[in-house]
């Protein structure tokens, strides 16, 4: 599904990915964790081309990200993404939120679309929140809409950047709980993440980053009981420590 | 004392040019605004051509007085067999001018919309242009409202231009009553106050819109 080979990314004089080669079959889940500017969120944009890759292949759903035929648009209907920031649109409700895309991507008709987005609400657990405005709701709220609004599209992989770093810890666990449910019906995930219960509980691998490298991949049983890499250590003794 | 008799004499002319000057204003405005968002949304784009020609409409335009655009319609375009009368040549050279300054307010507007709205737009498979029409430009209006109400009001006084080439405006119409009557003093009061009966409400309607737009946040 997603198949990166031999990636190299650099801003102008740093070489901020280096070297990646990872493969991500249909349906599975993977974390990847690391210190702070690692490259985490560089890599994970690279996989809907908001960031390009220097060198390398990158391969999504059978299609060359960065060839010139390319059709970035159609390629990222099928690839969701949900932000540390949410970045939900403040100038329209969470209904026209959900809707925007399909509309205006797919061509769904209005109706079906609002049928659709009443769908995703109710399964992330916010149906009566359709009309509110994006500033009405709370953190956790907000990111449950932004997914919702991800789903919408219907995507065959949904990326995930830090998605609860920015809330406050009560509203963390309605978030994850959504993001279970998706990885259990099947959905193929890609998510950097510091929350070690859910990468634990739901990831079919965790990949490790330190410097624009990976330099671990394991299944979480593996990865927590037996790092192999004494950078992963040091990271994993400091951020279950604290 | 203000000589009213001016006023209630030449009634029909003041009436006239401040009609021409309202249109030339309302033309100029719908102009600007269109050219303007072109404009900033070329030197903006990913595009490096469409930057190039964005900066070099903004820099070549907002430096040059505007004087000398009217007169490139005037008699700069007439020259090469382009014809227009005068208060069409005055209108499209205050169009072109007052685009460069739009352009600028509206490309500040955009630039202030946080860089993950486009992001979240972009990866939902919006294409650049769509993702400018519904999601940035919306909020870049509402940043812009304050200078942009300042380029109207400017463009409004702007629209004197027009005077100067017989373009039938408030202007015009002023020099033409002052000289036949040579009074000077009053007759430009007058001229005055059917600027002000623009600009005021224009101002007040932009502080207006301003407040009802910073309560919907
Ligand atoms: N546009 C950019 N230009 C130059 N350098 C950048 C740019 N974006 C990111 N970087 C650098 O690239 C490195 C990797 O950034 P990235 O955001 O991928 O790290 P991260 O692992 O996601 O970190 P964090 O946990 O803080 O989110 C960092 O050192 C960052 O400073
Ligand atoms: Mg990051």
């Amino acid at each position: 599904m997603i198949y990166f080979h031999q990636v190299n990314k650099h801003y102008g004089d740093f070489h901020v990915l280096k070297d990646i080669h990872l493969t991500i079959e249909q349906g599975e889940v993977v974390v990847i964790i690391g210190p702070s500017g690692s490259g985490k969120s560089t890599l994970v944009r690279c996989i809907n081309r908001l960031e390009t890759i220097t060198s390398g292949e990158l391969i999504v759903d059978g299609v060359k990200v960065n060839d010139k035929n390319t059709d970035i648009n159609k390629l990222r209907r099928n690839i969701g993404m949900v932000f540390q920031h949410f970045n939900l649109y403040p100038h329209k409700t969470v209904l026209q939120n959900i809707t925007l895309a399909p509309m205006k991507v797919l061509g769904v008709p209005e109706k079906e679309a609002k049928e659709t987005a009443m769908y995703y609400l109710e399964k992330v657990g916010i149906p009566d929140k359709a009309n509110a405005y994006p500033t009405a709701l709370s953190g956790g709220q907000q990111q449950r809409v932004a997914i919702a609004r991800g789903l919408a599209m219907k995507p065959k992989i949904m990326l995930f950047d830090e998605p609860t770093s920015a809330l406050d810890p009560e509203t963390i666990g309605e978030v994850l709980d959504v993001m279970k449910t998706l990885a259990r019906e099947g959905m193929t995930m890609v998510v950097v993440t510091h929350e070690m219960g859910f990468a634990r509980e739901v990831a079919d691998r965790i990949v490790f980053m330190d410097q624009g490298r990976i330099l671990e991949e394991a299944p979480p049983e593996q990865f927590f009981a037996n790092p192999s890499e004494e950078r992963a250590r040091l990271f994993l003794s400091r951020i279950l420590n604290h | 004392m203000l000589n009213y008799s001016i006023l209630i004499e030449h009634w029909d002319m003041y009436m006239q040019g401040f009609a021409n000057t309202l249109k030339a204003s309302v033309l100029a405005l719908i102009g600007s605004l269109a050219i303007g968002t072109v404009m900033a949304v070329f030197r903006i784009a990913p595009v490096r051509p469409l930057n190039w020609i964005g900066a070099a409409y903004v820099e070549f335009i907002r430096n040059i007085p505007l004087i000398l655009i009217v007169f490139v319609f005037f008699v700069g375009l007439p020259a090469i067999g382009i014809r227009f009368d005068s208060f069409t040549a005055g209108t499209l050279g205050l169009t072109v001018y007052t685009a460069a300054f739009i352009a600028e307010v509206i490309r500040a507007g955009i630039l202030a919309v946080p860089k993950g709205q486009m992001e979240a737009a972009r990866s939902s498979g919006l294409t650049y242009l769509q993702a400018m029409w519904y999601i940035i430009l919306p909020q870049a209006v509402k940043i812009v409202i304050p200078p942009m109400g300042n380029q109207f009001i400017n463009l409004v006084k702007n629209s004197s231009v027009l005077g100067v080439i017989a373009g039938l405006d408030l202007m015009y119409f002023g020099d033409l009553i002052s000289s036949e009557t040579f009074v000077t003093f009053d007759v430009y009061i007058f001229v005055a106050m059917f600027y002000l009966l623009l600009t005021i409400p224009l101002s007040l309607g932009v502080g207006a819109l301003e407040r009802r737009l910073a309560r919907s946040r």
